[in-house]
């Protein structure tokens, strides 16, 4: 896609605005809350703190995409849903594509103290982060099996 | 899948419950995950303009002038206004209105608003706003409460009728003083519960436009979109049916968004002035003076006790800081003496609340609004006391709960009560009794219990209508679309209706249809505050689905030629009960019931009963039909180098009379303990009256707030005491559980290093300054080793 876009504005910008692709949300605009995470070749970036410019000749994915290899919904989306894991769902979409980079990055079962790691740059504040945790390492069962999960299974010990 | 046979609501003709009780994907997630579902920011409008505000720099100070004549000049840029465009004082409790769209002659915060700009887009509003000259007279600001209460000569908000003393309350039921005189133990502490802010990751956002036939459409990102409604056409002097509002899907609220804020009022009123549609969008940093957050509580309390650890009588004293406006204070002063008769029964009880105004963001709900902070303090010194007495402080709860079907010592009525149960869970699930006696030295175990209201008995202006109506309409396809004015803020209150009306109705909740939040096309529903809209929403809904389901069911039945009772609705069939193998779809019997009937409608109304409050002037304040109970156990390690604690896990035992939907109530249990956690150990909302009162860190950087790692493990235990007055029992889920997770954390850190921490939040300093203070007391020999047999790493020597 060729855009021409203003040298000051950000891709959340130039995502929001110019593409009407509102899935990647603005909460906080510097960086801090993960709301408008996205993937540049493959790999979650805050769309707030990236100008657009930056994306030129790069690959940008969002939360709108995410199911496109999946027939429409991909395992992590069914996932929430199944959990109840997006209350609002206003961080969801950012939550969602920094989850994903870590299943691809894993291609296998995930432990819940991998997903906290992975996602510790994107704040919920609904939900505790419980089902979220409950959804990504199911999603990650469901894509890759449960044989090769890590010894602490889907839920750590209670310590 | 089981009947539930004590329960009349729901159960008549013996439905089965299909889906009450059950798991259920909620009916407007999966737009949300696939990006799709638009907030309010997410909305455009041909010709759409930009607003932004300008906002005071001073916290107290009169304007003297305004001069936006270089803004207005600006290409791009189609209106500005001020205070004077909208002087009309509002107030969300109609007894205090003493707050205008913009300021007026004064400035009473950082950050209050002055002038607004609409222009093409945000850049160039925001560089008009830097060309509106202001000119302020600069008054002395005032901080602390208790001195802006002795600051008779320097009041902050102009409406003000009792200079800085926002409201007052003092209650007394029995005789306090002879009762805590004839106590074998009396434990008196201070305690300070700093302000906490919501934090909801979507900012606020209004768009207006007006309509072609001059209506009036403001979308927010509101959670009370009917008080928005009326205090829109208060402010703006427009008749209400000439205003609609939308509340689009929300990005969470926690009581941030429960009154109407400076956007809503400028952007309707640029839209009238411009004939353009004008959106505005709060930065992160707007959010946080905005506010109306958890009111800072100094509170003074004794607390009398039997010596077998019976709570015989509570004196409290609280002065809260209310900020600059009134927002909802009038109903948290009462709240903060109110709501803390039970779970425990005492039979002398005396409060007095103070909430003085101050020169910071007004206060106002958030969470488990007024109560958590005195349910703070009581469980507090209900540990003290256990110890003092040499008692289980789980044992000691379970000897005071007031138990089922009585009245607290204020005079409200409780029905169901699972708070034992509660405990019982929490002391199971985590191993109480062997971590009492084994944790060593840096770690421990606290509990803590609570309760909560499921709605308030009365709404905030009165009047004699239902407090919530629900309309259902079936349509001949087969499917069910529900109208309601509640508002589902990310808690599941549209997938509750249609839980509740597949219930009834034997329908998939694919087949359903929610619209709510719309006052042109919904009933009027108070909004979403008070833990209110499951009980009293729900019971509309029951009442409007049961209606309809007799009308199919009589259909059927009539072409049966079998009596109405002996059909079902379940599974998307109507079913003889006496002879499963004749049924029919839905559609079929929806088809059969709109012949007989016309079009098939129905609605359905609440109200509350009205016998449940205490009858004395404020009795009603906090009177609910039903109350939820809690009681939390929280797990800690503390670091005696560093201070740091380390909350492990908090089990999360919660009566939520029944849950319609188990993991939505889950999530509500788990969303609200982790809360609480985030403002035990983390939050503070604050300004720094060394800086002119601006706030340190208004983002979401500098306000920490809990990450994934932060966040303990959270181990929900749903608890079922039914109540009569919910629909199917059910009661609130959404804040009580936030309540126990302070103290709990507090009397975890008590039982791993033996010191006291009566100050929130309990951050690393504080903690170090409470281990050296314990050291020095020890050294002294006023104090004995904590633990002293085991062998924890770090202890102070």
């Amino acid at each position: 896609m060729q855009l021409a876009i203003e040298p000051h504005h950000t891709l959340l910008e130039v995502l929001r605005y110019q593409l009407d692709l509102i899935g990647s949300k603005q909460g906080c605009d510097k960086g801090d809350c993960g709301a408008c995470t996205v993937q540049i070749d493959g790999k979650p970036a805050l769309a707030c703190l990236t100008l657009a410019a930056h994306a030129e000749g790069r690959e940008v994915s969002t939360v709108e995409g995410l199911g496109d290899a999946h027939g429409g919904c991909h395992p992590l989306q069914d996932a929430f849903d199944r959990h109840d894991a997006a209350q609002c769902g206003f961080c969801t979409p950012g939550i969602l594509l920094s989850a994903d980079a870590l299943l691809r990055a894993r291609a296998r079962p995930v432990s819940r103290q991998e997903v906290r790691e992975a996602l510790a740059g994107n704040l919920c504040r609904c939900t505790g982060y419980t089902k979220i945790l409950d959804a990504v390492v199911d999603a990650s069962e469901v894509m890759h099996g449960t044989d090769d999960a890590p010894k602490s299974g889907t839920k750590e010990a209670a310590q | 899948m089981s009947e539930n046979e004590d329960i009349p609501v729901g159960s008549e003709g013996g439905q089965p419950h299909t889906q009450v009780g059950g798991v259920h994907r909620k009916v407007d997630a999966m737009e949300r995950m696939r990006g799709v579902t638009r907030y309010t920011d997410d909305l455009k409008l041909p010709r759409m303009l930009h607003a932004k505000i300008k906002r005071s720099p001073h916290p107290h100070a009169k304007i003297l002038s305004i001069d936006a004549s270089a803004a207005l000049a600006m290409p791009g840029v189609h209106a500005v206004i001020t205070g004077k465009d909208l002087p009309e004082p509002y107030g969300i409790i109609p007894w205090t209105p003493d707050e205008t769209a913009l300021c007026v002659e004064k400035a009473l915060h950082v950050g209050d608003g002055i002038a607004c700009v609409a222009a093409d887009d945000e850049d160039t509003a925001n560089e008009a706003l830097e060309k509106i000259v202001v000119e302020y007279e600069v008054l002395e600001p005032l901080f602390d409460p208790e001195q802006a209460l002795e600051a008779r000569d320097n009041p902050i908000n102009p409406y003000s009728q009792k200079g800085n003393l926002s409201k007052k309350v003092l209650l007394e039921f029995g005789d306090v003083d002879a009762t805590l005189e004839q106590s074998d133990l009396v434990v008196e502490a201070d305690y300070f519960f700093e302000g906490t802010t919501h934090a909801a990751i979507e900012p606020h956002c209004a768009l207006a436009h007006v309509e072609t036939n001059g209506i009036l459409t403001v979308w927010s990102a509101t959670q009370v979109s009917h008080y928005l409604h009326r205090e829109l056409a208060k402010v703006l002097g427009l008749p209400a049916n000439r205003i609609r509002v939308i509340q689009p899907p929300l990005g969470g609220a926690f009581g941030g968004k429960s009154e109407p804020f400076d956007l809503e009022f400028c952007v309707a009123k640029l839209a009238v002035m411009t004939g353009r549609p004008v959106k505005l969008l709060y930065t992160r940093e707007e959010v946080f003076y905005a506010h109306r957050g958890r009111h800072p509580m100094k509170m003074k309390y004794r607390t009398g006790f039997t010596k077998d650890g019976k709570i015989t009588g509570v004196d409290a004293k609280t002065i809260l800081d209310g900020g600059a406006y009134s927002s909802f204070g009038l109903v948290t002063t009462y709240y903060s003496g109110q709501l803390l008769c039970a779970p425990y029964g005492f039979d002398a009880y005396r409060f007095h609340s103070k909430r003085a105004y101050t020169n910071k963001p007004a206060c106002g709900p958030k969470r488990g609004h007024g109560s958590v902070q005195p349910r703070f303090a009581i469980e507090c010194q209900i540990d003290k006391a256990a110890e003092q007495l040499g008692l289980d402080p789980i044992d000691m709860r379970l000897h005071n709960d007031i138990g089922a079907d009585t009245a607290t010592v204020n005079g409200f009525k409780v029905g169901s009560n699972g708070f034992s149960e509660c405990l019982r869970r929490v002391r199971s699930s985590s191993v109480w009794d062997s971590k009492r006696k084994e944790l060593p030295y840096g770690r421990g175990v606290g509990v803590a219990g609570s309760t909560y209201i499921s709605g308030t008995n009365y709404p905030i202006y009165p009047n004699d209508m239902p407090q919530a109506a629900v309309q259902i309409t079936l349509d001949r396809s087969g499917r069910a679309r529900i109208f309601s004015g509640a508002n589902d803020i990310g808690q599941g209150s549209n997938t509750m209706l249609a839980v509740i009306t597949g219930n009834e109705l034997g329908l998939p909740l694919d087949d359903i249809r929610v619209l709510s939040a719309d006052t042109d096309l919904c009933p009027v529903d108070l909004g979403a505050y008070s833990s209110r809209i499951t009980l009293m929403v729900g019971n509309a809904c029951v009442e409007a689905a049961q209606k309809l389901r007799r009308l199919v069911c009589e259909a059927v039945g009539k072409r049966w030629e079998i009596p109405r009772k002996r059909v079902t609705l379940a599974q998307g069939q109507a079913i003889d009960r006496e002879d499963p193998e004749r049924n029919v779809p839905l559609a079929e019997a929806f088809v059969w019931a709109e012949s007989d009937n016309g079009l098939l409608a129905a609605t359905g109304s609440y109200n509350t009963p009205k016998d449940r409050h205490g009858d004395y002037r404020g009795g009603t304040i906090g009177a609910s039909p039903a109350y939820s109970f809690t009681a939390h156990v929280a797990e800690v390690e503390v670091d005696p180098m560093t201070g740091v604690v380390d909350v492990k896990t908090i089990w999360v035992a919660h009566d939520c009379g029944r849950a319609l939907s188990r993991k939505i109530v889950e999530g509500q249990m788990e969303g609200s303990a982790y809360m609480g956690f985030a403002e035990a150990i983390m939050e503070q909302h604050v300004v720094d009256p060394g800086h002119n009162g601006v706030h340190p860190g208004p983002s979401l950087l500098d306000y920490r707030i809990p990450t994934f790692l932060d966040t303990p493990e959270l181990e929900a235990l749903i608890v079922e005491s039914p109540d009569a007055q919910g629909p199917y029992g059910a009661k609130e889920a959404g804040e009580g559980p936030l309540h126990p997770s302070i103290p709990a954390i507090a009397n975890a850190i008590y039982d791993a290093v033996g010191i006291r921490m009566d100050s929130l939040p309990f951050t690393p300093p504080r903690v170090l300054a409470a281990l050296q203070a314990r050291a020095q007391r020890e050294r002294a020999g006023d104090h004995s080793p904590h633990k002293p047999n085991t062998h924890g790493a770090g202890r102070i020597a």
